[in-house]
């Protein structure tokens, strides 16, 4: 079977898993019913782990400072409300409304968010990456602000008051879908030329210049593919709750996703899969230590740079093992293939020498 | 003409602030490398400082800390405030609660850099940057637990301290007393620290540790010192920054740091980040653009200026307009 075959049907047997999962989610399994409360949480970390994933790629592997992610999940959110407020509903009632109509609206609408985001990840991206040193994080955050201060004043979605009024589509399959498509898109970014690349901008920028790796380009695709996956981010978000307000996609927001990253490791996809749950989970545990999260949370940080920069992952990744053989096993392939071709090489030479 | 002079002079007002801020980001980039993210909050540190130097703690608080606060002089300041304990407050007061929360921040930012950012000075950059965020939300949301979330007022203070007064300079254009204060105190310490960087030894290890940490060392330069140096003159200029900054606009809350330490900092990246009349230019020139924007434009897109003025700068003078374009070294 073709490697694109198998890929195919890997997709179609995870939409269909999901669907399946989804089911069970909401209708419960043999008289055992998920309470709505916990329900919630566990949506919450689907979209947690889109958000601390997609950052992951531009802080983790990529070595750029970004702290305005809740900016562009703010982009994402609002260019896709918008676009369901003013039109998606309509559509989807042409469509005949039901679960086709709902899929199609509900996919533009990411389309639009992950967009928005993106453009607004190459306007920032593009001066403040150019340069080396810590510009991009200065510039992320006045632009986290100033996405605030702009939403406050267009009444269009609502200025100040919020955005009310939204489609809810609270639904698992499309939450674990984008936290899914979100996992493979960073870890085969990751684990591609374009990945290593990179991871040798993050080691060494100077030495991966010199070795002819265009650092600016790569490191401005890395930071629009991961504004467009917080804006998709941000679309699950912006329609969870049927009504968003500017207010929740202030520094603080972006700090928490920025904790989930660094928490569970720059660097590694599981560490920030964990530390997305962790931190989503631990504050529902904790509402009667709430004025305290935030002090706990600066100090732990502290600490953890101070003790293990890399944070608790960092660098972890559970296949390596696995890709490890693999590759083993290509090059004793190729390795097989390169002495034949040596040996004729060699041969030709030796005659050459011989004449 | 006139509504221009006076935003002028407004603007002015408040770019010398902007420049003393800006003074502490420059001069921290210059001897580490780094953006100290928590200057802003020093920055706060240094207003609230004001505020309880001048009103004190409060009969309660202080109670809770001695048995009888009214018995002695301390108390007494413990529990009033040096507004309290002198009879006729007067521009003196003003500038000896300045001189103490300086003296106050100047320890904060010693105790910061010997505590978050000295183990952490042989890691990465990146790990640097994430501790100061981390110092810069401790700041914030120790302060939202100290102080209270909720916005104190400073204007009885300042209208005890300095009465305000308008001094008129002709053409329908005047100049309040308070902001001549502000200007005078921010010159002051302006030439002052012109003069610690260029007149004094401890200014001249400075130079040579911005200029090179390393070779500073081997000329026998003790650099943590010097660094911790940097960090208390920094602070210091935050600190008295915030009590400028509290006496024009009286209000302050534990999250009030954050949007003038940013357009300080962008001010630092504007005057040529590194660089100190770089910084007071900088500072200068955002505190006149925000002013006018408010005064012709529209005061909702104030704190977006400066933004869009640093991403212009990063497009087109990334080194500032007094900056020297610096040749990387492999």
């Amino acid at each position: 079977m073709s490697r694109f075959a198998r890929n195919i049907l890997i997709a179609v047997a995870v939409i269909a898993a999901l669907y399946g999962l989804e089911y069970i989610f909401v209708n419960g399994i043999g008289g055992f019913e998920i309470p709505p409360f916990h329900r919630r949480i566990v949506l919450l970390c689907g979209i947690s782990i889109t958000l601390a994933v997609s950052l992951n790629l531009i802080n983790g592997y990529t070595g750029q400072f970004s702290i305005g992610h809740a900016g562009f999940m703010a982009v994402g959110a609002y260019s896709s409300a918008y676009f369901t407020f003013y039109y998606g509903e309509q559509l989807a009632a042409n469509l005949g409304g039901g679960t086709f109509g709902l899929f199609v609206e509900f996919f533009l609408a990411t389309l639009i968010g992950a967009l928005a985001a993106a453009i607004a990840g190459l306007i920032v991206g593009v001066p403040s990456l150019r340069l080396k040193g810590d510009y991009l994080a200065i510039v992320t955050l006045g632009f986290g602000q100033i996405i605030v201060v702009l939403l406050n004043n267009i009444e269009a979605v609502g200025g100040s008051r919020g955005f009310s009024g939204l489609h809810r589509v609270q639904s698992f399959f499309w939450i674990f879908l984008i936290a899914i498509a979100t996992i493979v898109i960073v870890y085969r970014i990751v684990h591609s030329a374009f990945g290593r690349a990179l991871i040798s901008i993050r080691d060494d920028e100077l030495a991966s210049e010199a070795m002819g790796v265009n650092t600016t380009r790569y490191k401005v695709m890395a930071f629009v593919i991961s504004s467009a996956m917080a804006g998709a981010g941000g679309v699950l978000y912006a329609h969870f709750d049927s009504v968003i307000a500017p207010k929740s996609f202030e520094f603080l927001k972006s700090f928490d996703i920025l904790i989930m990253v660094i928490l569970g490791g720059l660097g590694s996809i599981v560490g920030s899969v964990i530390g997305a749950v962790t931190l989503t989970v631990l504050p529902e545990l904790l509402r009667q230590f709430e004025q305290y999260r935030m002090i706990i949370y600066s100090v732990l940080l502290i600490v953890l740079m101070i003790t293990r920069p890399q944070g608790l992952l960092g660098g972890f990744d559970p296949f390596k093992g696995w890709r490890a053989r693999r590759r083993a096993k290509s090059r004793t392939e190729a390795e097989e293939i390169t002495a034949e071709d040596t040996r004729d090489a060699v041969s030709v030479k030796k005659e050459g020498i011989d004449r | 003409m006139a509504t221009f002079l006076q935003q002028f002079i407004n603007g002015i007002t408040l770019g010398a602030i902007y420049s003393l801020i800006a003074l502490g980001y420059t001069m921290v980039y210059g001897v580490l490398r780094l953006i100290n993210f928590a200057h802003g909050d020093v920055f706060m540190v240094g207003a609230f400082s004001g505020y309880y130097l001048a009103n004190g703690i409060g009969v309660r608080g202080a109670q809770s800390l001695m048995s009888n606060p009214e018995g002695n002089a301390f108390g007494r300041f413990l529990s009033h405030g040096l507004l309290g304990s002198e009879a006729e407050p007067s521009i003196f007061t003003a500038l000896l609660i300045i001189l103490l929360a300086m003296v106050l921040c100047a320890l904060l930012g010693v105790i910061i850099e010997r505590f978050a950012y000295r183990p952490v000075r042989k890691y990465s950059r990146l790990t640097a940057l994430i501790t100061a965020i981390g110092v810069s939300l401790l700041l914030e949301n120790g302060g939202q637990v100290l102080f209270g979330a909720d916005p104190k007022s400073f204007r009885d203070a300042s209208d005890r301290l300095i009465p305000s007064q308008n001094i008129d300079l002709g053409g329908g254009v005047s100049l309040n007393n308070r902001d001549l204060i502000v200007l005078l105190v921010a010159l002051g310490l302006m030439v002052l620290l012109q003069l610690i960087v260029y007149r004094t030894k401890i200014g001249r290890a400075m130079r040579a540790v911005s200029f090179n940490l390393q070779s500073a060392k081997l000329m026998g330069i003790n650099t943590d010192r010097i660094i911790s140096w940097t960090f208390a003159l920094g602070s210091a200029l935050a600190a008295a920054a915030g009590v400028l900054f509290v006496m024009r606009i009286p209000k302050i809350e534990p999250l009030m740091g954050i949007l003038p330490g940013l357009k300080a900092f962008v001010a630092a990246v504007l005057g040529g980040i590194g660089n100190i009349p770089g910084a007071v230019l900088g500072g200068l020139l955002i505190g006149l653009t925000e002013t006018m924007v408010v005064a012709y434009m529209s005061s909702t897109y104030k704190d977006a200026v400066a933004f869009a003025i640093l991403i212009l700068i990063l497009l087109f003078r990334p080194s500032g307009l007094l900056g020297a374009v610096a040749q990387e070294k492999v």
